[in-house]
């Protein structure tokens, strides 16, 4: 139920003897829903006159927003890249099985795929509300295939791609219509990229760096262009030099467009980013520090092997590794471990914690009025989903 | 009157709560018999401990405000022992053309400090609305409330330190209603700081309950702490009944209490201060035994 005359009939929840992040403290307040919104109590009470139709108590818990993750490749089995006819029913699993990780929005996350892939699953993908029933879908995170080789990654190389000449036809031929898409990682030292950045940034789409080997120069050119986020920072990326910082001399350069908050991606599981490199960068730009999982589908498949697609992978606690190795083959923390991770390891604030995972991601997709915040009017539902989320006593 | 004299401004606060939770309690009320009860705002500019919208506390330093008593009479209610359930609250005052959301609001007080905290009914609560189209209609309709809800059984109030209770600046007739006020200039300036200095922003007018509407009360309790206050109190007590310090009026009602701290009374005689030290014993057994709720429910 959303606005209008329904609204105002519906019932009216208040949540007691618990914290509420609101304006970046931990205060000890009540929070209030109504009709899949937050509700400001002072006017329930001076303009309606009405009461709570239902108390719950919460024991003194921390009442945070929903966990936003921007960067997820599936989990508990589900590929996200993998173009099947059903792709609908996997988004709903994962969106359903990541609710208990505290996450309530999320931007399914496609690897370097070729054509065809894009065209079949991307339309099966559409932007959704999220419930009772699962994390809602925010819109797809494209990542790839127009990176550079040298830093793929993972990525399957034959199916890497620069622009031609129409590089933004280009794109379009790729990957098919972008009515669904929220996030596109891209190189920006590939030719023609800034037009397509423009173009994309146009279209509401948020354009991010990642997988590059684009000097800080680039990068900052791409910034002008319409670039707001870093995915994975360290990761597939020139190494931080002191006369050319690369990319992750973004989050100090000064050359970029006043008032413009770069975001950056980051992977805090305690094995991809050392927690030296976390607290360097936290500290050099808290405020944009984004908590994404960067989860593989070995997501919450629990200890011992796996196959997935064509690997076999090993997960041991926290880490995967390729069967038989100890090579890493991806991140299968979830986002309210990488909230605690982040927590321990860079000595912040409970607030901050909570707020890379949730107002940040919200802002970077501009957001911020609806999600990510639980200020008067932002979304909410019943129990743990939507808007807010009772966290464990002990964060 | 009653002359209640305590050392500090925490024991003035608490035995005003206690006073009145016992009020309240042998009162009995039900949902036949409301307990009325008008309520004085905390001016900020005296404020200890406020609290804003943001949850952030304002430390102000001591002052004559209710804020030590709001607080007591939470904390008996939050421990099971008062309830607010029949008690129709009437405010004395409110700026004009503030929005009622601003954070220097007394309906921003009263929601942060007070009623957010208790069991009350919001239909049970009156403040007058400083945004009302016809502002005098908005006091007329509120002179008519107190009638309905059949008159106010306690009115709790402070005094400023030129003597006025509510917004009765000096001058204001002693049988006064409720009505629209022009602030004098030395509340215009002292408010200005919680207005970011710019003296435009401050409400210049209020609305504010008369005189004679408090003198209407049955039973009548003035707060007053600080060393800043004793002037006025002497002269609301110890000088003749005038409208240059209209707190005099209620020496001509039947039952008012004034309590105090120590500093409130160094401008008043020291026999008037042994005077009423030596009925402590006798003004104590009105909060002692303090009533609970819990025992009428066995």
């Amino acid at each position: 139920m959303r606005g209008g005359q329904g609204a105002a009939e519906a019932r009216v929840l208040q949540f007691t003897n618990c914290r509420i992040l609101r304006g970046g403290k931990l205060l000890r307040e009540d929070l209030w829903v109504r009709g899949g919104r937050i509700l400001d109590p002072e006017k329930l009470f001076f303009e309606e006159r009405r009461v709570a139709d239902e108390r719950r108590d919460c024991g003194g818990r921390i009442l945070a927003p929903g966990f936003i993750d921007v960067q997820i490749n599936g989990g508990f089995g589900v590929d996200f890249s993998q173009a099947t006819e059903d792709v609908g029913s996997g988004v709903a699993l994962v969106a359903r099985r990541i609710l208990s990780h505290g996450v309530t929005s999320f931007c399914p996350t496609l690897v370097t795929s070729p054509p065809e892939v894009y065209h079949k699953v991307v339309p099966q993908i559409p932007v959704k509300s999220g419930g009772p029933h699962g994390a809602g879908v925010l819109g797809l995170h494209l990542e790839g295939p127009f990176i550079s080789r040298e830093k793929r990654g993972a990525h399957p190389e034959a199916h890497l791609r620069s622009f031609e000449a129409n590089a933004f036809q280009d794109l379009l031929a790729t990957y098919g219509p972008l009515d669904n898409v929220r996030i596109v990682t891209l190189a920006p030292e590939l030719g023609h990229s800034h037009e397509v950045i423009r173009e994309l940034t146009t279209r509401g789409i948020c354009v991010s760096l990642g997988h590059s080997v684009a000097d800080l120069r680039a990068a900052e050119d791409a910034v002008w262009s319409g670039a707001t986020f870093i995915t994975h920072l360290f990761n597939a990326m020139l190494p931080f030099h002191h006369r050319d910082p690369g990319i992750v001399g973004l989050l100090t350069s000064d050359r970029l467009p006043a008032g413009r908050c770069i975001f950056y991606g980051m992977i805090a599981d305690g094995t991809h980013t050392n927690p030296a490199a976390l607290r360097i960068a936290h500290r050099a730009h808290p405020q944009g520090l984004v908590l994404v999982t960067d989860a593989i589908p070995a997501l919450g498949l629990g200890n011992g092997r796996h196959t997935l697609g064509q690997q076999e992978v090993e997960v041991d606690g926290l880490t995967a590794y390729v069967a038989g190795t100890k090579t890493l083959s991806g991140s299968i923390a979830p986002m309210d471990v990488c909230v605690r991770h982040f927590l321990q390891a860079t000595g912040c604030s409970v607030e901050s914690a909570l707020e890379a995972a949730s107002l940040h991601p919200a802002q970077l997709l501009g957001l911020e009025k609806s999600k990510g915040t639980l200020d008067f009017g932002a979304d909410a539902g019943e129990g743990a989903s939507q808007g807010y989320w009772a966290a464990w006593p002990y964060l | 009157m009653k002359l209640i004299i305590l050392d500090h401004y925490s024991q003035a606060s608490e035995w005003a709560a206690k006073y009145i939770r016992n009020r309240i309690i042998q009162f009995n009320p039900g949902p036949e018999k409301y307990f009325t009860l008008g309520l004085p705002t905390g001016a900020f500019l005296d404020g200890e401990g406020a609290v804003d919208r943001s949850g952030e506390s304002r430390q102000q330093g001591p002052g004559s405000t209710p804020l030590g008593c709001y607080k007591k009479l939470i904390e008996y209610y939050k421990n099971g022992d008062l309830s607010f359930k029949y008690v129709k609250t009437f405010n004395m005052d409110e700026y004009v053309g503030l929005p009622r959301d601003h954070p220097e609001s007394y309906h921003s007080f009263m929601w942060n400090n007070f009623f957010k905290h208790i069991d009350i009914h919001p239909e049970n609560t009156h403040i007058l609305d400083g945004n009302a189209v016809d502002l005098q209609a908005e006091c007329d309709a509120f002179e008519e409330k107190i009638k309905a809800a059949g008159g106010i059984e306690l009115f709790v109030g402070g005094i400023g330190p030129d003597g006025h209770i509510a917004f009765n600046e000096p001058g204001s007739s002693l049988v006064s209603r409720t009505r629209v006020k022009t602030l004098a200039m030395d509340t215009i300036l002292a408010n200005a700081r919680f207005f970011d200095g710019e003296l435009t922003k401050v409400p210049t007018m209020a609305l504010t309950v008369g005189v004679g509407t408090v003198m209407d009360a049955r039973e009548v309790m003035i707060l007053i702490t600080g060393a800043h206050k004793a002037f006025a109190l002497y002269k609301a007590i110890e000088e003749g009944v005038n409208h240059m310090w209209t707190v005099s009026a209620f020496q001509q009602h039947p039952r008012t209490v004034f309590v105090c701290d120590e500093d409130a009374t160094l401008e008043l005689k020291v026999k008037t201060v042994k005077y009423f030290k030596g009925l402590m014993l006798v003004h104590n057994k009105l909060v002692d035994p303090l009533y609970s709720i819990k025992e009428k429910e066995t």
